[in-house]
């Protein structure tokens, strides 16, 4: 019995043991010379992971009475947010080393907030829900301040710990009177409970807290407001961490909530999300224009990108949630690669973040200029690469459950965003000579993250390495 | 004869006060700290008064976790702010201030 739920969760198991024991290793042992082996490691084990849960074909299985639940949506969740968490441990190996930052804390941390998230995919219940967010948010604080020199790393971190914590509080105040109105914690008897048309008031205060809870954690407007400065502060492979696996993670558990526990009640909740949309998506269209350091405009990306995996969430079905799980995938590959190539971008040695600096740097270094041309197309969703396809699978998924004002704003939305992804080609290619050009230090990893996320945008036009047909089968067992 | 009510009551006037001192409070990053503690354990009392009321032990379970949780987070938030406080020379929440967000 009990081995048979221990077994389920083994991926989880592995991961925390090792967390824990490297841990113990590198405390008892030298202490600093530990970190470039321990990144190594901690993404090896992270891809290994990856591939174990991807290989593994076992339908639905449930563990400890419902509160785990290893399902094909569970598996696409957690084999996204562990490729894109080892990349980006990967990418900062490099920029962490030459600026004293590689401490052995540092892949530990990544792989508990790692363990965390794949807990909050897996949730069935409010429990395991609040823990898995916890850890996954207790590690994120931490590795936010992880500058400890630093006033701006420190006050992203202090930023981070109170909005988080507020939003941690949200939830859980939810989730007591969702338990209190239902009399359950477990989401199938949530969903017993919860019917469209006979949603008690409290039951319905209650969703509305957990909704709010979570649109902290996918920064969704107008529950956003930690993420510029958090952006700013945290070194920039932390930076990029923030902008690829918890996402993915919080939009998982979304989608998890919304349908496993009030999947009998759509229309519910259903307007909150389409108001949330709608604002990220203007937002983050329309205050990332006078950004010039790129780290806050990554920033603002990113919500007008939630608001757009909003969408697919928003419409309640099958084909949004499939379109969600897309984008979102689509979403990270585009993101390790933007930040690959920030964290490229350096004078002297010292990195560089205003977008100024790009000022003809195609002339420089034609290549990676193509490649950061491709990636920010496809993040503004140009026709041709990938990130517009994205976008249309959200649309369509839209317009099939009736959301057609909600699509046609977030079209005029994505029109107003191209502006400011545009405006870095426009300088690469065609700005006036700066006087302080930046040269990029590249390693390997950094290269081959860039071109190789700018090579997808393209090879993913024609072939999809199986994602939406994973994305369709996550999507069926989810929603039902 | 106190009922379900007055507990919940009592529970929302604290989250209300928590809330509040939080958005409210311009003086000192550790009245944020309390803030969010009080925030916790408003939602506490509402599980353990559910708990109670609907005879079932999960809310009283569900609140072990959140004070372990609890424990933790004032752990780590106060870490941070110690911190903050050696790079800025302040915990004034005003003095928050180096990125405009």
């Amino acid at each position: 019995m009990i081995q048979a739920d221990l077994y389920i969760i083994l991926p989880e198991i592995v991961l925390a043991l090792y967390a824990m024991a490297a841990l113990l290793g590198a405390v008892y042992t030298t202490k600093d010379g530990l970190g470039p082996l321990l990144v190594w490691a901690t993404a090896a084990l992270m891809a290994v992971l990856a591939i174990w849960i991807a290989t593994q074909e076992t339908g639905t299985r449930v563990a400890f009475g419902g509160m785990f639940v290893d399902d094909a949506f569970a598996r696409f969740a957690k084999v996204a947010i562990l490729l894109s968490a080892g990349a980006v441990l990967l990418m900062s190996q490099d920029y962490m080393a030459r600026r004293g930052l590689l401490r052995f804390e540092y892949p530990l941390l990544v792989a508990l907030a790692t363990v965390g998230m794949m807990m909050m995919v897996s949730s069935g219940d409010l429990m395991s829900l609040y823990m898995g967010l916890e850890l996954q948010s207790l590690a994120l604080y931490v590795v936010a301040s992880l500058r400890r020199d630093s006033v701006k790393s420190t006050e992203a971190g202090l930023k981070y710990f109170v909005l988080g914590a507020l939003s941690s509080g949200l939830l859980l105040y939810g989730a007591s009177l969702v338990y209190g109105y239902t009399g359950t914690t477990l989401f199938s008897g949530i969903l017993a409970s919860a019917h469209h048309g006979e949603v008690s008031i409290g039951l319905l205060f209650g969703l509305t807290f957990l909704i709010s809870g979570l649109a902290f954690k996918v920064s969704a407007v107008p529950f956003h407001m930690w993420t510029p400065d958090v952006y700013e502060g945290s070194p920039t492979p932390i930076t990029a961490f923030f902008a690829t696996a918890p996402k993915v993670a919080a939009m998982g558990l979304f989608a998890r909530l919304m349908f496993d526990a009030f999947g009998n009640a759509v229309s519910d909740w259903q307007q909150v999300l389409v108001v949330l949309s709608v604002l990220s998506m203007f937002l983050g269209a329309v205050a990332a224009i006078g950004q010039r350091n790129i780290k806050r405009l990554m920033a603002f990306s990113s919500i007008a990108h939630m608001g757009y995996a909003l969408i697919g969430l928003a419409a309640g079905t099958q084909a949004g949630v499939q379109a969600m799980l897309v984008y979102l995938a689509i979403y990270v590959t585009m993101n390790v690669g933007t930040f690959a190539f920030i964290l490229m971008m350096e004078r002297d040695g010292q990195p560089v973040v205003d977008i100024d600096a790009l000022r003809q740097f195609s002339r420089r270094d034609p290549g990676k200029a193509a490649a950061v041309l491709i990636l920010m197309f496809s993040l503004a969703g140009v026709p041709p690469m990938l990130g517009f396809f994205a976008k249309l699978g959200v649309w369509q998924a839209g317009v099939d459950a009736g959301l057609m004002g909600l699509v046609v704003a977030s079209a005029v939305a994505s029109v107003i965003g191209a502006f400011y992804y545009l405006r870095i080609v426009f300088y690469m290619y065609f700005g006036a000579e700066n006087e302080e050009p930046i040269d990029t230090h590249s390693s390997p990893v950094l290269w081959t993250a860039l071109m190789g996320s700018a090579a997808l945008m393209l090879v993913g036009l024609f072939y999809q390495f199986g994602v939406e047909g994973a994305a369709a089968a996550a999507a069926a067992t989810l929603v039902n | 004869m106190i009922g379900l009510e007055h507990y919940l009551t009592v529970a929302a006037t604290l989250f209300v006060i928590g809330i509040f001192g939080l958005f409210l409070n311009r003086k000192n990053v550790i009245v944020l700290l309390m803030s969010i503690e009080l925030m916790l354990l408003a939602v506490n009392i509402n599980l353990v008064a559910f708990s109670s009321f609907l005879g079932d032990l999960v809310g009283q379970v569900f609140t072990l976790f959140v004070l372990t949780v609890a424990a933790a987070e004032a752990a780590i938030g106060l870490a941070i702010l110690v911190c903050f406080f050696r790079n800025r020379g302040t915990i004034d929440v005003e003095d928050v201030n180096v990125m405009k967000g």
